[in-house]
């Protein structure tokens, strides 16, 4: 990377080109997506900026290494469907991840603009290209049919990381069944993910481009339950295993089983997967709270406070530290502030309060402080005595983080698991301590990000074509 | 899609839904339930296995018509189908030889016990059935509960057949059973479960009940299924649904249950005894 003291040179264009978005007052009304994504003539303009750099930054800091300058310069000579191709010999979810990876913390944070704040906009590129292969009505994606192998696979959990594993084994010819335990395949793109941050067609279509290769979905379908690992061995020469970190957590704090006091997962759930946006059109209930406090300040949490909002509520998130430490990507935070979501930092949840019909009445809190730097250079938020305030509100969500389901580990004899309820499995290849068996994603490291997820399942694709080539374990 | 093998109403407003779900009924044990969806985008409430053939495939459940979701369901015909059946879900009822266990079954409970009721039969213990209603009219499936049990006892709150009034009859029932009772399971609505465990704590008698809760995914995955049972946080889906009776914190259930579904009051009406309305 270039030294971010010099001057920057002539050629340095840092002005991004902003991608339009829909209005905060207008868009705090409805769930339609809030940006529109580039125009091509916006994505060739800010194509433009790129200087095709000898050593680019952003390629290693991508996940799953997207050739990113040769997709750019394919931007800027218009060659969009050459572009695009690009990007998805390495990223089969490309409409997905332009729209909620981390890019600042990724791609971007590694481009020679980053240090002096004009970063090439790698996600919008991303995103664009995505959106006009869509509008194109192809997938370049697809290649010629593969010859059948014979071999056959299951691939559990029907999230980015169980569909990479399925995209990338049905094109070498293998047999691929998607045993998803929810009514609809995606993962926490479909259950979590709310409509107005990715649009839910965008997975249907991805979806169903897998389902066009031949990839057979099963749906309702609980691993663990319905059949068990071992009983899914004897029919498939291989199992991939992404059924990622969908335990929810609470604070343990007094009041959690009061009236309106959800997990983010139940709430986002009850909202995206169930629609409960649009009831009384569809049959989940929803209620209509007027103050909902959300615990956390992840993704998650501007989700959930974000749709509080969009259901006419005064959203507040409730979060330990400062700004600075929110885990959340950097456009969700803003995102949400534009919206009004109202920001109560270095704050801490005491208890759950309730009336006498066991529903939420208020939040009591305490105020804290920044310490001082620990070992590592953090400062941890410290309580400040005296401090404890009670927030009038008639909602609690609890999005402060989720771990692996135990379902599959617990009725998986032979399956070593780590100390937070994590499948455990090789880095590089996704195999767990079980023969024939791999994993990746959510399960494996906890919650993490869509592209991670991804990544896993790509590397583990590779480890089970090669096994399935000579059905020899390394 | 789960297609649909026949539906009937086996009491009034309290219907039978066989359906073809191999995988199911293979894996189904008793005890367990599944999810169900009526309609795509519909909610998804869950429902206890109540018979099933692992043989032909197909699974039975028995549910009261109270809200939009059952409603839909009561209109079902062979050669329809529902979008989502997934299961079976929970833990397996804990089986084993107990002596003499007594099956309490009330509303929708009294075809869910009978598969419990069943296994009990099977592994030698003497299994007395007694089955609640608010008039003899409202009874079902007796002659299969006839078959599984060693003796039959009816509840109504009528008097229409058998002993007159309600649940709490359970506290005398109890020391009239020569022998004496090891275990008591009950099946039905909370206010059921509740009223019978405190007919059966002064007796010491362990009672199992199986809650029903609110579910989303029936998968541990929502938390919106949660109970405080000994004190402590479960998920009814993954920890249960099967508890001790006497651990449960029923106020909490009651009104946990009653948080999204004014419907859910129906079903607490028509099982509370009058004067408790
Ligand atoms: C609200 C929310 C917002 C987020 N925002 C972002 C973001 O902006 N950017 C980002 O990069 N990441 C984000 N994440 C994180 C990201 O979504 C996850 O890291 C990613 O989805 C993990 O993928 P996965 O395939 O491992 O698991 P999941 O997406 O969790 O999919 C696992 C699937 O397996 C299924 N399953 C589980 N158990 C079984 C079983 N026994 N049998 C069959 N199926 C089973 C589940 O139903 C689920 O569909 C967000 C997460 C949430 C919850
Ligand atoms: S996949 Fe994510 S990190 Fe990689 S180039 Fe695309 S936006 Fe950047
Ligand atoms: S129903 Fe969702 S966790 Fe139990």
């Amino acid at each position: 990377m270039e030294n971010s003291t010099s001057p920057a040179p002539k050629k340095m264009n840092l002005q991004r080109v902003e991608m339009s978005k829909q209005k905060p007052e207008v868009r705090r009304q409805n769930f339609d997506e809030v940006a529109f994504g580039y125009t091509p003539e916006e994505a060739m303009a800010e194509a433009s900026r790129c200087l095709d750099c000898k050593k680019p930054g952003c390629v290693g800091n991508c996940p799953v290494e997207v050739n990113i300058p040769d997709f750019i310069r394919c931007i800027k000579a218009g060659d969009f469907a050459e572009g695009i191709r690009i990007i998805r010999q390495k990223n089969c979810l490309p409409a997905v991840t332009g729209r909620v990876c981390p890019q600042e913390e990724q791609c971007e944070g590694g481009c020679v603009f980053a240090k002096r704040g004009g970063q090439i906009a790698i996600g919008r590129l991303e995103r664009f290209l995505a959106d006009w292969e869509a509008s194109q009505g192809i997938n370049t994606g697809s290649i010629k049919k593969p010859r059948p192998t014979g071999r056959k696979v299951a691939v559990i959990g029907g999230g980015p990381a169980g569909l990479t594993v399925a995209g990338d084994l049905i094109q070498l010819g293998h047999q691929v069944t998607v045993y998803e335990a929810l009514h609809k395949v995606g993962g926490v793109l479909v259950y979590g993910i709310p409509e107005f941050r990715l649009p839910k067609r965008i997975v249907r279509r991805e979806v169903d481009y897998l389902t066009s290769l031949g990839v057979e979905m099963v749906t309702s379908y609980v691993v663990g339950k319905t059949r068990t690992v071992d009983s899914l061995l004897e029919e498939y020469d291989a199992i991939f295993v992404g059924s990622g970190a969908g335990l929810p957590w609470f604070m343990e704090i007094p009041g959690n089983n009061l009236n309106g006091v959800y997990s983010a997962n139940e709430y986002l759930t009850r909202m995206n997967l169930m629609k409960g946006y649009t009831f009384p059109s569809v049959q989940t209930p929803i209620k209509q709270h007027h103050r909902v406090a959300v615990i956390g300040g992840g993704n998650v949490a501007m989700d959930c406070a974000r749709t509080a909002l969009r259901l006419g509520a005064e959203a507040h998130i409730v979060y330990r530290r400062s700004r600075q430490e929110l885990p959340a990507r950097l456009e969700e935070v803003e995102n949400a502030e534009e919206e009004g979501v109202i920001f109560d930092f270095l704050t801490l949840p005491l208890a759950c309060l309730g009336n006498e019909n066991s529903w939420v009445t208020g939040l009591s809190c305490q105020k804290m402080e920044l310490g001082e730097p620990d070992a590592s250079g953090r400062r941890s938020p410290v309580a400040i005595p005296g401090s404890e305030f009670v927030m009038p509100v008639d909602a609690i969500i609890y999005a402060i983080g989720n771990s692996p389901n135990p379902l599959i580990p617990s009725t998986t004899p032979g399956l070593a698991i780590g100390r937070k309820g994590n499948i455990e499995a090789e880095e590089a290849t996704g195999k767990t301590s079980k023969a024939r068996v791999w994993a990746g994603g959510d399960v494996v490291t906890g919650a993490a990000t869509v592209i991670l997820a991804m990544g896993a399942g790509r590397k583990a694709a590779r480890a089970i074509h090669r096994y399935l080539q000579t059905l020899e374990e390394e | 899609m789960i297609p649909v093998l026949e539906r009937t109403m086996v009491a009034p407003n309290i219907h039978n839904l066989r359906l073809q779900a191999p995988d199911v009924a293979r894996s189904a044990k008793p005890g367990q339930f599944v999810i169900l969806q009526a309609e795509e985008d519909g909610e998804r409430i869950p429902l206890t296995i109540s018979d099933w053939d692992a043989e032909k495939g197909d699974i039975t459940v028995v549910f009261m018509q109270v809200g939009a979701t059952t409603g839909k369901l009561a209109l079902l015909k062979a050669g329809d189908s529902i979008p989502t059946a997934a299961g079976p879900l929970g833990n397996p009822m804990e089986l084993g030889n107990f002596g003499t266990v007594i099956c309490v079954g009330g509303c929708y409970g009294i075809a869910s016990i009978y598969p419990i009721a069943r296994a009990l039969k099977e592994m030698n213990n003497r299994v007395i059935c007694v089955v609640e209603a608010r008039s003899s009219f409202l009874f079902y499936w007796q002659e299969k509960l006839r078959k599984t049990s060693d003796e039959m006892i009816f509840i109504t709150r009528d008097g229409s057949l058998g002993r007159r009034g309600h649940i709490n009859n359970l506290g005398s029932i109890i020391p009239s059973i020569k022998g004496g009772v090891d275990r008591v399971i009950i099946n039905g609505c909370n206010y059921v479960m509740m009223r019978g465990c405190e007919e059966t704590r002064p007796l010491g008698i362990k009672t199992i009940v199986s809650l029903n809760t609110l579910m989303i995914d029936g998968t541990g995955m929502c938390g919106v299924c949660r109970v405080t049972v000994n004190g402590s946080n479960k998920f009814a889906c993954v920890d249960g649904p099967h508890f001790d009776g006497h651990e449960v914190n029923w106020d909490e259930l009651s009104s946990r249950r009653q948080a999204y579904l004014r419907e859910e009051t129906v079903t607490l009406r028509t099982s509370a005894p009058e004067k408790e309305r």
